[in-house]
């Protein structure tokens, strides 16, 4: 199959950025979306022309490194997909595919379809972990964690920091991402003891950095490559909440729900 | 001139080896560790587990990674679980019976010690996991869940969905994360290690590239840890990320560390067969499908057109339950993988191009019910589904044998250092725990021993037993490793040649897959030793890298990684040439049973071939460190 792609091309963070049309030619429906990209870089530097640079490593759809907008939605057409698992498949013949990259105010361009998303990384930071160093905890059978909270917590784990929800929310917000942290480790009894402080601090940063705040859109769950579902937010908010009426003069720290 | 490689086994019986060890080595006391400074090269599971276990010891920490964030680290992509004695299952599990399993997975070809000290250290990682919150699988008492995995008889494995890797590496990045957030770790993404800096002897930094603005500098610690995984891109296709490679460990090679056992290479049975010439990378299908999948392929040839349903259950050959009644379809990955190959040589391999096999869910549905399914492995059906547009629910997927996981790596001493003093390596980048093939399960617990248990007492002891003077920016060593650096890039900039740089890794990676891969022989080996260093040649002489070296440049860092494979390949191929036996994932079709098997030579190979650097013009020397199996009788391994 033969598409026409216009691409967000962007030589540098400060240079100005516009879309630039490629035709894609010889496209077969078993490739992923990022080996068709392949061909047409290939193509470029054949010519003489700069490779379209974005992120990507696993090709499995679990280590986040790729993302980009298809056509105004984040990781394209298939639900619950990252874009190195979409196939093209999920395309026609003579289709017109739009690529940009993240849109999002705490995700700078750094050049092209990469962009910076380490404001996610100070996120975790700020306290998406159990303080426990390395040594000698007790047995791990010492600590039953009821099947379904397993599961639950499971769930939320999955994340695999995309940005995604961010990307596609009118908001900018990263409450998906922040939320799905704050249940994974508030549903089990190992995250017990840092519950209300961890909700406090990453809600802070995640206010910090320049992420907007959740309206309830809904639109991250559509886009979340791992189909995370919304009630983490509500959870957050839930402990968030509790947190800033255990501990009144957090309110000062923070603005308020993520 | 060779070297003189010291196991430093310690002395007394295997099961206290490690305990005894542990006591006498030196410690670092609390106020001088903060004067210490370590560089950790890698976040995977073994470099952020350690990268973290050292700050919270009070080291100063200097974290590299390649990716945006440490969290992308390729431990991210394994799937099905990862092994400890706990014996949670009364089934007859030990760490005697771990460490026996793990020996002979290996073909008898790693050292008792490190292979034992795995095992006794195995319990600790779960219990160290479990605290951190890693969301293992349970059962409905609460209590964790197990399932089996190839070359065990045993149920060992805990597992996080089909997510463990995920899961574990999220534990340890959240872990570094806690210690980045606290000052004791300097984190630098999107970096790449470019050069190994020796001084005196010594390790004591490294290069690096920050891939954003192309800048080149020397950065200087007390101690050196590679924790930067294996070498599979070597094939191009491969189960590894795009970005995998072996420039950090290649750097290594060529600044004296010796390269051990480069040729023992996995080949994984269960990923998605190759579709066409534009495929980019391979995907695994998690081992623990064996558990409930049958592998199978058509009896006769006639019928590898037909549709899998339309095979009666008379003509299918069920051929690994056939070969190895007692461990049947959980066979090891070695033994898997070339009797997959075997069948589609024979004319009865299923889809495209005749490479594929089958792994059948049928009866397991039949058995357990859907549901219990898609509970067990409900995101592998959904990615296979994916990628393949078939539904595994209902049509057998279809199977074949990839490069996965690289046994071969730095040499290492028991205390994981390499034979360039100061320079330690952790998890699939040292060459330490798997002998000539690996269990499945196994790679994560080797990556979260080394990195959480055995690096931290380690290095501790190396930091306490010498005497490091600051290292100066302005001696000669540093100079020339960043100048080295410098005008490497500069001449693959200059070169504006006509291939591509992808070209050249897939034409290296045919080379590799052909006459390297799953069946070797002398004659294709030579073969490959006449063609590896003509395509390197070509690559130097015609390779185009467009931009400049001053920016984020991917072309640019895929080259610097090209290069060093095609004279890794080169080293594969010598040691799989010298090796005149069969041994785990090393198949020299010279040396096998009659019946097919594998046929070890024990009275000349038992030993690690570390290889060790000559220069650019000479052919590297072979040093032999001989293997002594005090614990287990070498015996023929069978599964049958």
């Amino acid at each position: 199959m033969n598409l026409t792609l216009q691409v967000w091309r962007q030589s540098g963070p400060d240079a100005p950025g516009g879309l630039k049309e490629y035709q894609a030619t010889g496209i077969s429906p078993d490739m992923s979306f990022l080996e068709m990209l392949d061909v047409v870089n290939e193509g470029l530097i054949e010519r003489g022309d700069l490779p379209i640079a974005f992120d990507h490593d696993c090709r499995e759809g679990i280590c986040g490194s790729c993302g980009m907008m298809i056509n105004g939605v984040a990781h394209g057409p298939m639900k619950g997909t990252a874009t190195c698992q979409l196939h093209m498949r999920s395309f026609h013949d003579g289709d017109t595919v739009v690529i940009e990259p993240w849109r999002a105010r705490a995700f700078p361009v750094i050049r092209d379809l990469v962009v910076n998303r380490a404001a996610l990384d100070r996120v975790i930071a700020a306290g998406g972990y159990v303080s426990v160093n390395t040594g000698s905890p007790q047995d791990a059978n010492n600590i039953p964690v009821p099947k379904d909270d397993a599961d639950a917590a499971m769930d939320a784990a999955a994340c695999i920091g995309c940005g995604a929800c961010v990307a596609a929310c009118p908001n900018g917000s990263a409450s998906l991402f922040t939320g799905a942290k704050i249940s994974h480790l508030g549903l089990l009894p190992q995250g017990q003891p840092e519950r209300y402080r961890r909700a406090l601090s990453m809600v802070s940063q995640m206010d910090l950095e320049d992420f907007g705040y959740c309206t309830w859109y809904g639109e991250c769950q559509e886009a979340c490559p791992k189909e995370i579902s919304i009630d983490v937010i509500s959870r957050m908010n839930r402990d968030f909440m509790v947190a800033t009426l255990r501990e009144p003069e957090a309110r000062e720290t923070s603005s308020g729900e993520g | 001139m060779t070297l003189e490689l010291n196991s430093r086994i310690p002395a007394g019986p295997l099961p206290e080896k490690w305990d005894r060890h542990r006591f006498e080595m030196k410690l670092v006391n609390p106020a001088n560790k903060r004067k210490h400074t370590i560089i950790v090269v890698g976040s995977g599971l073994a470099g952020a587990a350690a990268a973290a276990s050292f700050s919270e010891l009070g080291y100063n920490v200097r974290c590299y990674c390649y990716q945006d964030s440490p969290r992308r680290a390729h431990s991210i992509a394994a799937q099905g679980g990862i092994n400890a004695a706990k014996n949670y299952q009364n089934d007859g599990d030990s760490v005697r019976r771990l460490f026996y399993d793990t020996i002979k997975g290996g073909d008898f070809r790693s050292r008792e010690a490190n292979t034992w000290r795995l095992a006794q250290v195995s319990v600790n990682i779960i219990d160290q996991c479990v605290a951190q919150g890693v969301p293992f699988a349970r059962e409905y008492g609460g209590l964790l869940a197990n399932r089996s995995f190839g070359g065990a008889q045993v149920s060992r494995t805990f597992y996080a969905r089909g997510q463990t890797g995920q899961q574990l590496l999220l534990g340890a990045y959240q872990a570094l994360e806690k210690e980045i957030a606290r000052g004791g770790v300097k984190m630098y993404p999107r970096a790449e290690m470019l050069d190994l800096i020796v001084v005196n002897g010594r390790a004591r930094g490294i290069v690096v590239r920050d891939e954003l603005t192309g800048t080149v500098e020397p950065h200087f610690a007390d101690t050196v840890v590679l924790c930067t995984g294996g070498y599979s891109n070597v094939f191009y296709l491969s189960t590894n990320a795009k970005g995998c490679n072996a420039t950090a460990i290649w750097r290594a090679y060529k600044r004296g560390a010796a390269f051990a056992n480069p040729c023992y290479t996995q080949i994984h049975p269960t990923c998605i067969p190759v579709a066409g010439d534009y495929q980019s990378k391979l995907t695994l299908m998690s081992e623990s499908l064996r558990n409930d999948g049958r592998v199978w392929v058509p009896k006769r040839r006639e019928d590898v057109g037909k549709k899998p349903n339309d095979i009666p259950e008379a003509d299918r050959d069920y051929y690994l339950e056939r070969k190895y009644p007692s461990f049947g379809n959980l066979s090891p990955r070695d033994i898997a993988s070339r009797a997959a190959k075997e069948a589609c040589d024979d004319g009865r391999g299923v889809g495209p191009g005749g490479r594929g096999v089958y792994l059948d869910f049928a009866d397991a549905i039949k058995r357990l019910g859907v549901e219990k399914i898609r509970e067990r492995y409900g995101n592998l059906f959904e990615m296979y589904e994916r990628i393949t547009d078939e539904n595994p629910y209902q049509v057998p997927m279809r199977i074949y044998p990839a490069p996965h996981y690289t046994m071969g790596g730095l040499w290492v001493d028991y205390n994981l250092m390499s034979n360039v003093p100061g320079l330690h390596v952790g998890g699939e980048a040292n060459f330490s725990d798997h002998g000539a093939n690996r269990l499945g399960a196994s790679a994560l617990m080797q990556g979260l021993s080394d990195g959480y248990f055995i690096l931290p007492a380690t290095v501790s002891d190396y930091l306490g037993s010498n005497k490091l003077e600051p290292v100066s920016a302005d001696a000669p060593e540093v100079k020339a490793a960043v100048a080295d650096v410098a005008e490497r890039t500069r001449k693959l900039l200059s070169i504006q040649g006509t291939r591509t740089v992808a070209s050249f890794h897939r034409e290296l990676g045919h080379i590799m897959w052909e006459y390297c891969g799953m069946a070797r022989s002398a004659e294709g080996l030579k073969k490959a030793l006449e063609l590896i260093p003509k395509l390197r040649e070509e690559f130097w002489r015609d390779v185009r890298i467009p931009g400049a070296g001053t920016e984020l440049n991917q072309t640019l860092e895929h080259a610097g990684r090209v290069a060093d494979f095609l004279e890794l390949g080169e080293l594969m191929c010598r040691d799989a040439l010298h090796r005149e036996e069969s041994c785990g994932g090393h198949f020299r079709v010279e040396h096998q049973t009659a019946d097919g098997e594998a046929l070890r030579d024990d009275e000349h190979f038992a030993y690690v071939a570390a290889w060790q650097y000559a220069g650019p013009s000479a052919p590297p020397i072979l040093n032999k460190e001989p293997l002594e199996f005090e614990s287990v009788k070498l015996s023929t391994r069978s599964y049958k």
